[in-house]
């Protein structure tokens, strides 16, 4: 079983596709890393020896942010957005779309599950 | 879309001006500006500028973390206090 970065890889998957259930690899990252080890791509995770499963840990460890570092990253520029309170910080605060979608209706993705208001006449013919 | 590098950063030149006055001498006033598209540049840092918000101006004081932000993102031209029904 190949651990990386934290996170137990599908054994039974091609190697470029397993790397990519880490935080922060997609298939770009997944080919990136596995060029500079030296690993056929095609190679399911099983057939890795253990040698080149710590070729890719170093080359993660060295050259890329994923998982728990890159988590806090993005959390630190939400942060960051919010704190000097600009327009995007004050739409992350609220919880609504910040690039300018319309939320008279739709958003539901930024808006969570409806609310419904209580009280709210319905309209009557 | 980003703004081609090849221009620089866009700064009004009449604010410009008014800013490299301020930091010439030590006097320190507020700036009404109504340049929201302005880029804030890194000697914009530690000024206090109003920005129009449409209707009124909304004192921005400048920090670091603001550079690279446009003057206008940091006075809303919408006020929005929640609907007549919701209390709490």
């Amino acid at each position: 079983m190949a651990r990386i970065a934290g996170i137990d890889l599908p054994k039974n998957k091609r190697g470029y596709i397993a790397l990519t259930y880490v935080y922060g690899i997609g298939r770009t990252v997944a080919l990136e890393v596995l060029e500079k080890a030296g690993i056929e791509p095609t190679l399911k995770v099983y057939e890795w020896s253990d040698e080149q499963a710590a070729d890719i840990r170093a080359i993660l460890a060295n050259e890329y942010k994923v998982e728990g570092q890159l988590r806090s990253e993005v959390q630190m520029n939400i942060k960051r957005l919010m704190d000097i309170g600009c327009y995007r910080g004050i739409r992350h605060r609220k919880g609504l779309p910040l690039r300018g979608q319309r939320t008279k209706c739709n958003a539901r993705t930024r808006k969570g599950k409806r609310k419904t208001v209580a009280g709210k006449k319905k309209v009557t013919k | 879309m980003a703004r081609s590098l090849r221009k620089g950063p866009y700064v009004a030149h009449q604010l410009q001006k008014k800013i490299d006055k301020m930091n010439e001498g030590t006097k320190r006033t507020v700036i009404k500006t109504w340049s929201r598209a302005s880029l804030i540049t890194p000697d914009f840092v530690g000024h206090t500028f109003a920005v129009h918000n449409g209707k009124t101006f909304v004192p921005v004081y400048v920090t670091e973390m603001m550079v690279g932000h446009k003057l206008g993102e940091f006075s809303p031209t919408r006020s929005f206090k929640g609907h007549s029904g919701n209390r709490k």
